[in-house]
Parts: C-alpha cells; sequence; structure tokens
C-alpha cells in the first residue's frame, strides 16, 4: 500500500510538468527542496523529540559554501555539492556537541544563537559573502554532468529525484531499529537509558544526519536561485522550517513535504497581493498552534472521526 | 585610560538595558517554564508607543507611561487569551506562538512606523555631560545605569523581601506544590507576564535614544536577550543581572577592538559557559 502510494506520488510529480507553465515549474521545484528541508528537520523534531530553532544554518552552510565556491573557485557539480554536504555535516556536528546538553527551552535558545552566529558571518563579512546583499550569480550545475541542468524541466528532474531518494532514505532511517529508538528517546528518555541505549550518541548521529539532509536542501535550492543572502541562516527561515512540519504533521514521514508546499504556496500567492506576507505567517503561527497543533493530516483525521462516532 | 572608561561604561549601560529584557524573561520561564519569544517585540513596540506620543505631546514622561501602558496590555492579553490554551509543559506550541506574535507585532510596526531607524529623544536635564574626575562622561548613559540598578535592586527587594516575592520564588521553585499551598499561581503568572512586558518596555524607552529602533530590532535585542539568559540561567533574577553585565561589556569590548569578530566575543564564553554548565551560571535544572 505505502509502496504503491510512493509509486504512484513519484509518476504523478514526473508527468505533472506537462501540465505546468514555466513558472509553475519553478514554484513546484521549490516546494520540493523546502520539503526535503523540511523533512530533514521533522527526523530530530518530528522522531527524536528534539526542536531546533537554528536549523536553517546546515540549510545556509550547504548554501553558501557551493555558492562561494561556484562563484569564487571552481564549478564543478560534484566537487561543489559534496564540499557543500561536508560543511553542512561539520557544522551539525559541532552545534550538536554544544546543543544536545541541553533539553527543551534551553536547546531552543541555543540553536538560535548558534545559527545565528552564521547569520552574523554572512552578514558582516562583506568581502567573502557580499553581507546583506546576497552572494548572486550561483550558475546552475553544468559543469561535471553528462549535460546542463541550465534547463528548468531538467532541474526539476534532479529535484524530484533527490527528493524521492531523500524520502526513500528517511523511510528505511525512521523504521529501522536506530529510528525506532529515537521515538523510544522522544517518549521517555529515561527509559531507554535504562534499558542501556546510549541516548545522547543516537540523538547526536540523528542530529548530524538532519544537518546533512539540511544541506542537501541549500545546496539544491542555491543552484536553483542562484543566489543566496543570510535570509536563509536567519530565524525567521528556521522558524519557518518549524511550520512547515508541523503544519503537515511532525513525525510522519511526508506530512513535512505537504507543509511545505502549502507555505510555499501562499507566499508566493500573498506576496502578489500585498506586502504583509509576515503578518500573515504570524497569523499562520498564532492560528495553528491555537487550532490545529497536529497539523493539517490531524485536522483531518479529527474531522473525519468525529463524522464516523 | 579615557578609551577603557568609555568602554567600560557603555558597556554597563547596554548591560543594564539587557538586564530589563532578560529580568523579565527569565522571570516568565521561572514561573511559568513559557520560553517568550515576543519578548523582543515588547521592546520595539514600548519605543514606538513613546515615539508616537511625544511627537504628539511632547511630554516624555507622558510618552513612557504610554509605550509602558499598551505593552503591559499586549502582555497580559497574550497570557490570559492566548498561551493559556496551550498545553502546558511543552515548549514547542509556545516557542511557536509567540513567534507568531513577534512576526505580528514586527511586521504591523513596519506598516504603522515605516522602515527608517528612528530615535527618542532624551530629557533636557540629561542631554549634558557630567565630569568625574578627568573624563567627562555624558550624563544620560550614567542614567540609564541607574536606572537599571534602580530595576535589580527594585526586583530583588520584591522577590526576597515582599510576601508576593515568596509567592513568585515559590512558584519558580514548584508550581504545583506552590498551587497546593494555596499560592493563586493563575493571578501570579499573569502578574509576572505583566511585569516582564513592562520591563521589557521600558528597556525599549529608555535605549531608544541611545541603540534607536528599527525594523529587525526586535529579534537583535532578543538573541541578546537569550544570550544573557543561557550564560546566566533562565528562571534566576541575580543570573540575568551578572549575565547581562557579562553580555553588555562583552559586546562593547567586542565592538570596539574586533569588528569583524563582534558576535565571537559573546559567542565564544557563552559556548564556553555551555559546555561546562548548560543550564548556565545561576539556572536551576529546567
Amino acid at each position: 500500500m505505502t509502496r504503491l502510494g510512493a509509486a504512484a506520488g513519484v509518476v504523478a510529480l514526473s508527468l505533472l510538468p506537462l501540465a505546468l507553465t514555466s513558472y509553475q515549474l519553478g514554484l513546484l521545484t521549490k516546494m520540493l527542496i523546502f520539503g526535503v528541508f523540511a523533512m530533514s528537520l521533522n527526523l530530530i523534531l518530528g522522531y527524536a523529540g528534539l526542536p531546533s530553532l537554528g536549523h536553517a544554518a546546515y540549510f545556509g552552510v550547504g548554501a553558501y559554501t557551493v555558492g562561494l565556491l561556484a562563484v569564487k573557485v571552481v564549478d564543478h557539480f560534484w566537487l561543489d555539492a559534496a564540499a557543500g554536504l561536508l560543511a553542512a555535516a561539520l557544522t551539525a556536528a559541532l552545534f550538536g556537541l554544544l546543543a544536545l546538553r541541553a533539553h527543551g527551552s534551553y536547546l531552543l535558545m541555543i540553536t538560535l544563537a548558534l545559527s545565528q552566529v552564521l547569520w552574523g558571518i554572512a552578514f558582516g563579512w562583506r568581502w567573502l559573502t557580499g553581507g546583506d546583499d546576497g552572494l548572486p550569480g550561483v550558475p546552475r550545475p553544468a559543469a561535471g554532468l553528462p549535460f546542463s541542468l541550465a534547463d528548468g524541466l531538467r532541474f526539476y528532474y534532479l529535484v524530484l529525484v533527490v527528493f524521492a531518494l531523500t524520502a526513500a532514505a528517511l523511510h528505511v532511517v525512521v523504521r529501522s531499529p536506530f529510528g525506532r529508538a529515537l521515538v523510544g528517546i522522544r517518549e521517555n528518555e529515561r527509559r531507554m537509558e535504562v534499558l542501556g541505549y546510549d541516548t545522547w550518541l543516537y540523538k547526536y548521529v540523528a542530529f548530524v544526519l538532519a544537518g546533512v539532509v539540511a544541506g542537501l536542501a541549500g545546496v539544491l535550492f542555491v543552484y536553483y536561485n542562484g543566489f543566496v543572502s543570510p535570509v536563509y541562516l536567519s530565524i525567521v527561515f528556521s522558524a519557518t522550517a518549524l511550520i512547515m512540519v508541523i503544519l503537515g504533521g511532525a513525525g510522519t514521514l511526508l506530512g513535512p513535504a505537504l507543509g511545505s508546499a502549502v507555505i510555499v504556496f501562499l507566499e508566493n500567492v500573498i506576496s502578489a497581493h500585498t506586502e504583509r506576507w509576515l503578518l500573515v505567517l504570524g497569523l499562520i503561527y498564532v492560528a495553528l498552534t491555537l487550532f490545529a497543533p497536529e497539523g493539517l493530516l490531524g485536522l483531518v483525521a479529527r474531522w473525519t472521526g468525529r463524522r464516523a462516532s | 585610560m579615557t578609551f577603557w572608561a568609555f568602554q567600560v561604561l557603555n558597556g554597563v549601560s547596554f548591560g543594564m538595558l539587557l538586564f530589563l529584557l532578560a529580568a523579565g524573561l527569565s522571570l516568565i520561564y521561572g514561573v511559568m517554564r513559557i520560553l517568550n519569544l515576543a519578548h523582543g517585540s515588547y521592546y520595539v513596540l514600548g519605543a514606538y508607543v513613546a515615539l508616537s506620543v511625544v511627537r504628539a505631546t511632547e511630554s516624555l514622561l507622558l510618552a513612557a507611561a504610554a509605550g509602558t501602558a499598551v505593552v503591559t496590555a499586549v502582555g497580559i492579553f497574550m497570557e490570559r487569551v492566548l498561551l493559556r490554551r496551550l498545553p502546558r509543559g511543552e515548549e514547542l506550541p509556545q516557542a511557536l506562538l509567540t513567534f507568531g506574535i513577534l512576526l505580528i507585532v514586527g511586521d504591523v510596526s513596519l506598516w504603522i512606523w515605516g522602515g527608517t531607524p528612528q530615535t527618542l529623544p532624551r530629557p533636557e536635564i540629561l542631554s549634558q555631560s557630567v565630569r568625574l574626575g578627568p573624563i567627562v562622561f555624558p550624563s544620560y548613559r550614567l542614567f540609564v545605569i541607574g536606572a537599571g540598578l534602580a530595576a535589580g535592586i527594585g526586583l530583588w527587594a520584591l522577590q526576597e523581601r515582599t510576601r508576593l516575592g515568596a509567592m513568585v520564588r515559590a512558584a519558580i521553585d514548584d508550581a504545583e506544590i506552590a498551587r497546593a499551598t494555596g499560592i493563586d499561581v493563575s493571578r501570579l503568572s499573569t502578574a509576572v507576564f505583566a511585569l516582564g512586558a513592562a520591563l521589557a518596555a521600558l528597556g525599549g524607552i529608555i535605549g531608544g535614544p541611545l541603540l534607536g529602533v528599527y525594523p529587525g530590532a526586535d529579534f537583535e535585542i532578543l538573541l541578546l536577550a537569550f544570550v544573557v539568559v543561557i550564560i546566566g540561567g533562565l528562571g534566576s533574577l541575580k543570573g540575568a543581572f551578572v549575565g547581562a553585565l557579562l553580555v553588555g561589556l562583552l559586546d562593547n569590548f567586542g565592538k570596539a577592538l574586533f569588528p569583524e569578530f563582534a558576535l565571537f566575543t559573546i559567542f565564544a564564553p557563552m559556548a564556553l559557559i555551555l559546555a561546562v554548565r548548560p543550564t548556565g551560571l545561576f539556572g536551576a535544572r529546567p
């Protein structure tokens, strides 16, 4: 059933471009990239129960690493992408060491503070990063690949493949004994410790893995956007990832991707009509936490459940 | 000599502003276990409202009163109407809700007051300089330090010497037991939230002439207040005071001595303290 659904989803997403304008295709590409980002946060938030207000750090590090290398050093897809992932992994490995000693609200504050250091670097070191203006002119990947991905359709398929592979890999991870142990830690960490699990190590591995996947989304995004700015390291972006996960449903595999699609779509529609997108986003946060804390899927389940009973 | 004296003065006065925010943040967390991300909003909203009132009436006192009153009302509304509906003991819904408020207030402020940085005027009496020995200090900075110290002493006396303070301490220790002994924790929570909001608004109003108020100031000050409570420990007034002084001085010396690395002079000590004491210098176990 799940496999059938997954196959149907991939086929649908493969055929969808036939019915879309190039602008809509770009939007769909962005939804998938942010979907990868949201899924990465979901691994630690939804499964291990570790909230983070600094998840943009790894996305931004991946994006900036590829952007800087492609613009200033060498434009080679495999080299640059690998460096981006490595940089995200190292950042997560370092931040995890500091942050995972804390719990709850302290964890939120510390992840936020650490990510703000990177934001400060991107913002302050103009000579390297372009500061507030960002880093423009990142080319779509061409070198190192059999054909150029400058074309929007080909790039979309690259993103779709990465998205599908990431979802499949996370599916395997959360169903593995490792993933089960994470859920156990979320439900009752003390008990897992008593059972002999090194809970810190489990959380740390999950934290770094989530950082790498977020970095992957950042790598895709900088190629997609051709541009990266400190916005993608900011607390607002970190919180947007949180709202995508909660909106779709934390602890469900594809819920966060759905949340990402909804947020990207809303931002696009609302920004076209008004400059008050952040106001609307703030209202979404408030409404969601008050009225639909289990997310859209949870809301649907509650309604259908009510009707059934 | 003059350079160092000035930097210390600037650092301490900025630290006192941070204390006004961190004290409220810390008390609110202590009593309610709520991490209030909207605390940065209180700071800018207080300053903006005061700015409008001072332009209309030319009275700074009236402006300060109006700014504090509006923000206190917002705080009470948030506590009684919004935050009470959330499940207790879960930090993420609280963080998301208060972050939503932070975004809403930030965007509405941008809408009303525009994107240009603005400064509040300082009172006539405090626009002079004061000569202390060989060094001439701007008197407004001395006033800010005095205000911060007064707030610190007032809060300490409130917490240690009054019945209300004893109730607050009991609630910080264990809200359930406090409730069982007949303390009205519900009203106490509202009072603490209102006090925290008022202190943050005062911080914005007093800081307005020094730092100005602009879009994004809410995030900046919130982040620094976080570092203060991470270093000092949530729920501890002493921690907020020591942390605020430390961050104020580090921030100021960092910016003066190594402008490129200014953030590291704050975050490196923070990381060090975290590595040794994950709940801060004076914080209780979460």
